[in-house]
């Protein structure tokens, strides 16, 4: 690996641990902002800015590390109590944790982020690190379980440095500092880069050979350093390792006060070994860092176990997936063959084909949960859409979200952020109201936006509601009829018209704002979700909100499905689409015009689509009563009855893109692979649904 | 390796050999990913009639052409004697459904000449060049317009 390649891998591993450290930032700032941070969170978060900023001074990503440093300066004053996490601090902060992750993507190169934004966010951390009166930094010491900054020593009257200034530095590594990979001869070299070093090391601690622990840290050093740098650019050196160490810097005068070993105070050259040993004692008492009991409890979730992870590149994950894709049509191929090869039911090889079976299936869910992750980075995402939606509206947005850790497939989770914002945009601009609006309805000048996720008989139902004004369906109805959507003397039900949203062209605010109304409307929404396999449908309450539900499969590798026969091609049919399957009797069917028909079905008309014509298979009209019909529903409770010829089976398949080497074929899903090792066709049961509302105008089954 | 104009000489390449009817087809053996027997495909529904359907290769979908019907000729009776040719076409895969693949040659690149005029319009869509071999015409498919055989051109 060439020193180039190197660079790059740890410039990656620096954008990745940044994209966790950031979301430590927003989840702690979140937590101070609604008040439910404990010591520690403060903490966490100035420890998550801190990490980028060192970081980024080590790629040299200027504009990054000076605002991190800004943004850790009023942190600071968080951290120590010198300034309460009132709603205004918290909005600065907010701000700048957003613009951090911008920053970050700068350096990415992925965007740019306006010097004006940049300059005006910092003045505002500025001002925070000045308006109130500063405290002693003393003060700090309570619950600071960052703590160990023995900062009263340097108070004795030394006035901040400009002159050159002597300093002691005690610095004993503990075995932690090695373990996470820090060396002490880098710090020293920094510090010799400080001004003037003397460093004696203390190896007096070191056992002998045969009590060596090669994992263990035995060595101490005494540093004198004489320079014109502050206190905090001592401190910085040991930022990384403060925490696995015992550290003590002070100026030389008070540490020969402190120690009455006096000698030649203030000079550079005393006589080392006296001094030495007791520096120890003196270093260790500050370093039980005193951190209160409730604390502790309160901050039992933060600090739960933390379960160990390691990092893998994702193509790897995705390339076992698929192999295991290919194990499970290879072992439907086996079974096939022993079946054709006339074995009686009894032998062996059965009962080890189900072992084999068994063991596939728990392959192929253990990928699955690999691949899976909570929804937690997406709806945080969203935290900071609301926040710049309610700044750019002027209204006061709440965003509550639920059921966060719910999991979902990555690949799933990956197309769900743009339809998920575009909602959220949707929901703040022509949900909600103005304040003014709202204390005119009686309700609270604040809106809430509510984002949930949680699982459902083996899908992932996403809700996103709001408490605004719900539909102004006159309005949507008088849209639709002027934009020609459907005919002026249409009637339709509440949730016809709510439906009408999701039709392409279709926008109802008045003013086209910047925020939601750029052409994207929700028919895109619409379609991306489908494309997923998921559905959408919306419930509006007229003052009181609109809520539009998601359903998304949880995976896109696999699907439970009923393979069926349909003029001598076998198909899939999702089974989470299927309501029913049943034999029709001649009576049931009903013919409604030239080409269509209908099936009764316990006193609700269901159109019925015949899919051998449909695809294509077979020119002449289906008999359903010498087949089996499938009742499948899709998005809005649509329903429709399919004709087909035989139901084969029921089975997991994997899913195969059809666009990767042909395209895509209207009424197809995707394909698959069936134990035969031929190309099955999964259907598209949307599109046939929608077909046969589209060409049957048939009482609809509405819910 | 010097830079070569099209027709200079020196340049040789090596193509597989195949047959359509009583026509013989090359195409440029680095596009070819593998040969294979025929196989039932699956029928693909509002696909135009030479695509004959998708089979599967080793968990992949792949779509195969009738390139008989593509250039135009009657479509190719199945047997189990047909062949397919797996080439890549962009980032696609695709397979081509031939009669019977005869020879592996290589042709120095000069000696590939323009079709003559009297070709029609889908031969000259789809053939590059000519060139002889023993006797025989050996025309040289191109094979980026062949497909996606659906894009713009869905018949």
């Amino acid at each position: 690996m060439t020193a180039v390649d190197t660079m790059a891998t740890i410039r990656q591993t620096f954008f990745q641990e940044c994209e966790e450290q950031l979301n430590e930032t927003e989840t702690g700032l979140l937590a101070l902002e609604i008040g439910e941070a404990d010591a520690e969170t403060v903490n966490a978060v100035f420890r998550a800015v801190h990490s980028i900023k060192g970081g980024a001074g080590a790629f040299k990503f200027e504009r990054l590390v000076r605002f991190a440093h800004k943004f850790e300066t009023a942190l600071d004053r968080l951290r120590d109590h010198r300034m309460e996490p009132s709603p205004g601090v918290m909005k600065i902060m907010l701000r700048s944790a957003d613009l951090l992750a911008d920053l970050v993507r700068e350096a990415q190169g992925q965007q740019e982020v306006e010097d004006a934004r940049l300059q005006a966010l910092s003045a505002d951390l500025a001002g925070l690190s000045e308006d109130e009166a500063p405290a002693p930094a003393a003060a700090s010491d309570e619950g600071d379980s960052f703590g160990f900054q023995p900062l009263t020593l340097s108070l004795d009257g030394f006035a901040p440095v400009a002159a050159m200034q002597d300093w002691r530095i005690f610095f004993r590594p503990m075995p932690d500092l090695y373990r996470r990979g820090n060396e002490p001869a880098r710090i020293l070299r920094e510090l010799a880069q400080l001004g003037a070093v003397s460093t004696r090391c203390d190896a007096s601690a070191l056992p002998l050979l045969d009590a060596f622990d090669p994992n263990g840290a035995y060595l101490a050093w005494t540093i004198d350093l004489a320079t014109a740098a502050p206190r905090d650019a001592v401190e910085e050196v040991f930022d990384f390792v403060r925490d696995d160490c015992e550290l003590t810097i002070e100026t030389v005068a008070a540490a020969s006060a402190a120690k009455d070993e006096a000698a030649n105070g203030d000079g550079l050259d005393f006589t080392p070994l006296t001094i030495d040993l007791p520096a120890p004692e003196a270093a260790a008492t500050p370093r039980e860092k005193p951190k209160p009991e409730i604390a502790k409890l309160e901050t039992a979730k933060a600090e739960a176990p933390v379960s160990q992870t390691i990092r893998v590149d994702l193509e790897r994950v995705d390339r076992l997936a698929n192999l295991v894709g290919e194990l499970v049509i290879n072992q439907a191929m086996l079974s096939q063959s022993i079946l054709d090869a006339g074995l009686p039911r009894a032998c062996k090889a059965f009962d080890d084909l189900t072992s084999l079976e068994q063991l596939t299936r728990e392959i192929q869910e253990g990928i699955m949960a690999i691949r899976a992750q909570p929804v937690k980075p997406l709806f945080q995402r969203m935290t900071r859409i609301v926040r710049e939606l309610a700044d750019m509206t002027g209204k006061q947005v709440r965003l509550k979200t639920e059921g966060e850790a719910t999991e979902v497939d990555r690949t799933v989770f990956e197309k769900l952020a743009d339809p998920l914002t575009h909602m959220i945009r949707n929901a703040i601009d022509h949900g909600l109201e103005s304040p003014e609006e709202r204390r005119a309805a009686g309700k609270p000048d604040q809106g809430e936006v509510r984002l949930s996720a949680a699982h459902r008989s083996g899908r992932i139902f996403i809700d996103v509601s709001d408490d605004g004004k719900g539909i102004d369906r006159a309005r949507v109805k008088a849209k639709a009829v002027e934009k020609d959507l459907i005919a002026a003397d249409a009637q339709l039900s509440s949730a016809e018209i709510d439906s009408l949203l999701f039709l392409p062209g279709f926008s109802t605010a008045s003013t086209v704002s910047d925020i939601s109304g750029r052409g994207v409307g929700m028919d895109v929404v619409r379609s991306s979700i489908q494309s997923l396999g998921g559905r959408i449908s919306i419930t509006s309450r007229p003052g009181l909100g609109t809520t539009f539900s998601m359903s998304l499969p949880l995976t896109l590798a696999v699907l439970d499905g009923m393979v069926v026969r349909v003029a001598d091609q076998t198909l899939v049919a999702p089974l989470t689409a299927i309501v029913e399957t049943l034999r029709p009797k001649a009576q049931q069917v009903h013919r409604l015009g030239v080409e269509t028909r209908v099936l009764a079905d316990r006193g609700v008309f269901v159109p019925l689509i015949d899919v051998g014509r449909e695809m294509g298979y077979r020119d002449d009209e289906a008999d359903p009563t010498l087949g089996v019909v499938i009742i499948v529903e899709s998005e809005g409770g649509r329903r429709c009855a399919l004709i087909v010829d035989a139901i084969l089976d029921q089975r997991q398949v994997v899913i195969k893109s059809l666009e990767t080497n042909y395209q895509h074929i209207p009424g197809v899903a995707a394909a698959t692979i069936l134990g035969d090792g031929r190309v099955a066709l999964i259907l598209d049961i949307d599109i046939f649904v929608a077909g046969a509302s589209a060409h049957a105008q048939s009482p609809l089954a509405a819910e | 390796m010097i830079e070569h104009n099209d027709n200079s000489a020196g340049v040789s390449k090596e193509f597989i050999v195949f047959r359509l009817g009583a026509m013989e087809f090359a195409i440029d053996i680095m596009a070819v990913r593998e040969i294979r027997g025929w196989t039932p495909a699956t029928a693909l529904p509002h696909a135009p009639s030479y695509v004959r359907g998708v089979i599967n290769l080793r968990g992949a979908v792949l779509p195969i052409v009738d390139l008989a019907e593509r250039l135009g000729f009657p479509p190719i009776e199945i047997s189990a004697r047909r062949v397919v040719i797996v080439v890549q076409i962009g980032s696609r895969l695709v397979g081509l459904l031939v009669d019977a693949v005869s020879d592996i040659l290589s042709q120095p690149s000069e000696t590939i000449q323009p079709i003559p005029d009297v070709a029609s319009e889908v031969v000259k869509l789809y053939v590059q060049g000519v060139f002889a071999f023993d006797d025989r015409m050996v025309g040289l498919i191109r094979l980026d317009h062949l497909t996606p055989p659906s894009i713009g051109e869905a018949a």
